[in-house]
C-alpha cells in the first residue's frame, strides 16, 4: 500500500473520527447539564429557584417535583445575590428555563417572555388575593401564579425598648430619636440593610407617594419622599445605624445576635427569630414619613411564571397549575413549614393554623391593615433607578430632589419605552 | 590505470529513483497536523472571540433592550446614551483612581517580595509559594472573605476587633463613601490576589541578571544596597517591569469581581465593567447600550496601551534603542 493511499486513509478516518467525536460532541451536549434530564415519564422541564434562606425549602421544592408524575420536572438552585441578573440571561437562550419564579414585572409581558395563565388561574380567581391578583394583570390578562406574599416590618425587642423607656415608633423621627436611644456600644439602635434598598418602596409608600399613578406616572417624587431620604441621611450618619453587617436585612442574624435592636426584615424569618430569642419579638410598620404619610407595610413575595419561548408551554402550565393552583397541602407546607409566609389563596390563608395566634398572627395583620403590593408596571430597572437615588441621598449626601428629579427622568424613559 | 569511456555505448537506463513523495507528505502531513492543532483553537476564537466583538458592535447600533437579535435601528443613539452616563463616566474615573494606585503599588509590592524571597538562603521555595498561593484564590472567594470576615462594620469583624483594642469606634468600611475607606478592601484584596504571580515573574528576571555586572560594580566601588539596585537591578529589570505594568494595567481595566462583591448597590467605586454589566445584564437588560458601551472601553482600552507601549518602549527592538 503505498504511503499516498496510506496518508489519505489516514487523513479519512482521522477527518471521519472527527466527524464522530463532533456528533458524539452534540449528542453528549444533548445530555450534559442542560437540566433536563431523561428518564421522566413526559415531558422534562426545568424550573428555576432563587435560594431561599431557610433550612429545608430547597429539599421541599424538589420533593413536590418529584410527585409530579406527567413530567420529569429538574430544578435549578440560583445561589448568590444575583438572581434576577442570572434569569434575565438565561431566558435569552435556548437553555432558558420552562417554569421560574420571578416577581410581576411588565417589561415580562412586553417582551414576550411570559405566558398568558388566564385559563389555569380563572377558575379559582376569586379564591387568590385580589391585590396579587391585580399585581399580575396586564390588559385583562393573569401573567403569573403568586406562591407566596411575604410582608416586610420593622422586627424589634420589647426588652431592650422597656429599658431604654422607648415606645414603638410611628412617625420617622420617632423611629431615629429611638434609634439613638437604644444604642449602647455593643447594640446598634437600627438595621435596614448594608446598603438601605429593602426600604425603598416602603418609604415611598409611607411617605404618602406611590412609585406610579394609575395611568402610569411617576408619583414618587414629593417633597415628602425628599424630607424622608434627608432624614435618614441624618440616621445614617448619626451612628446608631447598623452598617456593613455580614449578612443582610433579609437574613436575621443581626437581631439574633443583639447586634441591633430593630431589624428590617420579613415574616419568613420569625421561626428563627422565634427559636433563638422567643417572646422577646414585636413587629411594626415602616412609620409614617411627613405629616401626610401613613404607616406601610412591603408586601412582597414570589411568583410562579411560564417561559413562552419553552418549547414546553402547555406541558410547563400543566406543572404549574398542578403544584400552585391544585396542590394545596404543598402550598400550606411551603408557606408554613420553613419561614413564615402567607398563601395567596384566600382559603389557605385562614386554614393556615401556625398563622392564627402569636406574632404571625399579627404579622397578618399588618399586612391587611398597611399592605401594599408590586406594581407590575414599576419595572427592575426603575428599582434600579431609584436605588440610585438612595445610594447618591442616604448613603452619599446628594442632594434629595435633585436625585429624585434624575431619578424621575430615567423612570420616565422608562416609561416611554413600555408604554409609547 | 586505463580509463574507459563509455562514450558512444548505451548506457543502461539508470533505475528510476522513486521520489517516495515524502516531501509531498510531509508537507500535507505538516499542514493537517497544523490545522489539526490550530483550529479548534481558532475555531473557538473566532466563536467566542470575533462573533461576540461583531455581534456587539452590530447590537450597539439597535434598540436592544430584553433581546439580544434586534431589529430597530437606532444610529448612534446608544453611544450618545451611554457617554452622556454619569455613572459609566464615573466609571471611568474610578478605573483612573484604581489603576493609578493599584499598578504602581502592586508593581512595587511584588518586585519588593522578590528582592526579599530571591535573597533567602534558607525556605525560599516555602516562602515563594506562600507568596504565590493565594494567585489560586479566586476573586470572589477572596473577596467575600475580605467583606464578610476581614473589613466588615460590626465589632467581631477582624479589622474592627484589631481597632477596638485601641479604642478606635467600629468603621463602616464599605457602606460609606466618606471617609472612603472601600478603596483600602478593594486594594487590599488586590494586592492579596496578585502581588505573588508578579513576584515569580520578577525572580525569574532577577535571576537572570549576570552576577559579573554586580562584581564589576563591586570592584568599582559601588555599595551594595540601593546603589547596585538604582544603577543595575532596576534597570536590568526595564523589560519586565514593562509587561508587568501593561499587565496589571489590562488587569485593573478588567476589574470586576472584587467590586461587584464588596460594593453591591453602591454608585460610587464602579468600575466600567461593573457599570455595563449592569447596563447590559443587569436590572436593565438593554444591550444595544451596554454594547455601545463596550464599544467606546474597547477603544479606550486600545489607545491607552498603544500609548504607554509608546511611552514606555514596549516591544521595541534592541536595534532601536
Amino acid at each position: 500500500m503505498s504511503a499516498s493511499s496510506n496518508m489519505n486513509w489516514d487523513r479519512r478516518n482521522v477527518l471521519r473520527a472527527a466527524m464522530g467525536l463532533a456528533a458524539a460532541g452534540g449528542l453528549a451536549a444533548c445530555g450534559s447539564n442542560t437540566g433536563r434530564s431523561g428518564g421522566g415519564s413526559g415531558d422534562g422541564l426545568v424550573q428555576y429557584f432563587h435560594a431561599y434562606g431557610e433550612a429545608g425549602v430547597e429539599q421541599a421544592v424538589k420533593r413536590y417535583a418529584k410527585d409530579y408524575k406527567d413530567a420529569n420536572v429538574t430544578t435549578q438552585w440560583i445561589t448568590g445575590n444575583n438572581y434576577e441578573q442570572k434569569l434575565f440571561a438565561a431566558l435569552l437562550t435556548k437553555n432558558a428555563p420552562d417554569v421560574f419564579e420571578f416577581h410581576p414585572q411588565i417589561q415580562l409581558v412586553k417582551s414576550g417572555q411570559v405566558a398568558d395563565l388566564t385559563d389555569i388561574i380563572e377558575p379559582v380567581k376569586d379564591d387568590f388575593n385580589q391585590a396579587d391578583i391585580k399585581s399580575h394583570t396586564v390588559d385583562g390578562k393573569i401573567y403569573g401564579v403568586r406562591m407566596i406574599d411575604d410582608p416586610q416590618f420593622l422586627f424589634y425587642r420589647p426588652s431592650l425598648f422597656k429599658k431604654a423607656g422607648v415606645e414603638v415608633p410611628t412617625t420617622l423621627e420617632e423611629l431615629i430619636e429611638a434609634a439613638d436611644k437604644l444604642t449602647t456600644s455593643k447594640v446598634k439602635g437600627i438595621f435596614l440593610g448594608n446598603d438601605l434598598t429593602s426600604i425603598d418602596r416602603p418609604l415611598i409608600w409611607s411617605a404618602g407617594a406611590d412609585t406610579l399613578t394609575a395611568d402610569n406616572k411617576p408619583a414618587f417624587n414629593t417633597d415628602a419622599v425628599a424630607e424622608g431620604l434627608k432624614q435618614l441621611r441624618g440616621l445614617f450618619t448619626s451612628g446608631n445605624l447598623l452598617l456593613d453587617a455580614p449578612a443582610d436585612s433579609w437574613d436575621p442574624s443581626a437581631f439574633i445576635q443583639g447586634l441591633t435592636a430593630i431589624q428590617w426584615c420579613g415574616m419568613w424569618a420569625m421561626p428563627a427569630m422565634q427559636k433563638a430569642l422567643g417572646d422577646d419579638i414585636g413587629i411594626f410598620p415602616f412609620p409614617k414619613v411627613g405629616s401626610a404619610g401613613k404607616q406601610s407595610v412591603y408586601n412582597g413575595g414570589w411568583s410562579m411564571f411560564v417561559n413562552a419561548k419553552s418549547k414546553n408551554v402547555e406541558a410547563a402550565k400543566e406543572y404549574v397549575k398542578w403544584l400552585w393552583i391544585d396542590q394545596k397541602k404543598h402550598q400550606e407546607d411551603f408557606a408554613t413549614s420553613y419561614g413564615f409566609h402567607i398563601p395567596p389563596r384566600t382559603s389557605l390563608a385562614q386554614s393556615a393554623s401556625k398563622l392564627k395566634s402569636g406574632l404571625p398572627a399579627e404579622g397578618v395583620k399588618l399586612f391587611n391593615e398597611f399592605g401594599h403590593f408590586d406594581n407590575i408596571g414599576w419595572t427592575q430597572a426603575m428599582i434600579a433607578a431609584f436605588w440610585d437615588v438612595i445610594a447618591n441621598t442616604i448613603r452619599k449626601d446628594g442632594d434629595p430632589k435633585a436625585q429624585l428629579d434624575a431619578c424621575e427622568k430615567k423612570v420616565n424613559a422608562e416609561l416611554k419605552k413600555l408604554f409609547g | 590505470m586505463s580509463t574507459t569511456t563509455t562514450r558512444g555505448v548505451a548506457q543502461p537506463a539508470p533505475a528510476k529513483v522513486s521520489q517516495p513523495r515524502p516531501r509531498r507528505g510531509l508537507r500535507a502531513s505538516s499542514t493537517f497536523n497544523f490545522w489539526l492543532f490550530t483550529g479548534p483553537f481558532l475555531i473557538g476564537l473566532v466563536i467566542f472571540v470575533f462573533v461576540p466583538i461583531g455581534w456587539s458592535i452590530w447590537l450597539s447600533f439597535f434598540e436592544a433592550r430584553f433581546t439580544v437579535t434586534p431589529s430597530e435601528f437606532v444610529g448612534f443613539d446608544n453611544y450618545k446614551q451611554i457617554l452622556t452616563d454619569t455613572n459609566f463616566r464615573n466609571s471611568l474615573v474610578t478605573f483612573t483612581v484604581f489603576a493609578a494606585f493599584i499598578v504602581p503599588a502592586t508593581w512595587a509590592l511584588s518586585l519588593g517580595l522578590a528582592l526579599l524571597v530571591n535573597r533567602l538562603r534558607f525556605m525560599r521555595a516555602f516562602f515563594r509559594s506562600v507568596f504565590f498561593l493565594p494567585t489560586a484564590v479566586s476573586y470572589v472567594a477572596a473577596a467575600l472573605i475580605w467583606k464578610m470576615s476581614i473589613f466588615n462594620g460590626v465589632r467581631f469583624g477582624l479589622a474592627n476587633t484589631v481597632l477596638g483594642w485601641f479604642g478606635v469606634d467600629n468603621i463602616a468600611w464599605l457602606a460609606n463613601p466618606d471617609p472612603p475607606w472601600y478603596w483600602l478592601v478593594i486594594v487590599t484584596v488586590r494586592l492579596w490576589l496578585q502581588s505573588g504571580f508578579y513576584m515569580i515573574l520578577f525572580i525569574a528576571a532577577l535571576q537572570n541578571i549576570p552576577r559579573e555586572l554586580y562584581e564589576a560594580a563591586s570592584i568599582d566601588g559601588a555599595k551594595p544596597g540601593w546603589q547596585t539596585f538604582r544603577h543595575i537591578t532596576l534597570p536590568q529589570l526595564r523589560a519586565t517591569s514593562t509587561a508587568v505594568i501593561l499587565l496589571l494595567l489590562v488587569a485593573a481595566y478588567q476589574a470586576f469581581d472584587e467590586f461587584f462583591n464588596l460594593l453591591g448597590k453602591a454608585t460610587w467605586g464602579q468600575p466600567p465593567l461593573v457599570e455595563l454589566y449592569k447596563m447590559a445584564l443587569g436590572q436593565n437588560q438593554n444591550y444595544g447600550a451596554g454594547s455601545a458601551g463596550a464599544v467606546v472601553l474597547t477603544l479606550l482600552i486600545c489607545v491607552v496601551t498603544l500609548l504607554q507601549g509608546k511611552i514606555m518602549g514596549f516591544g521595541r527592538g534592541e536595534e532601536s534603542k
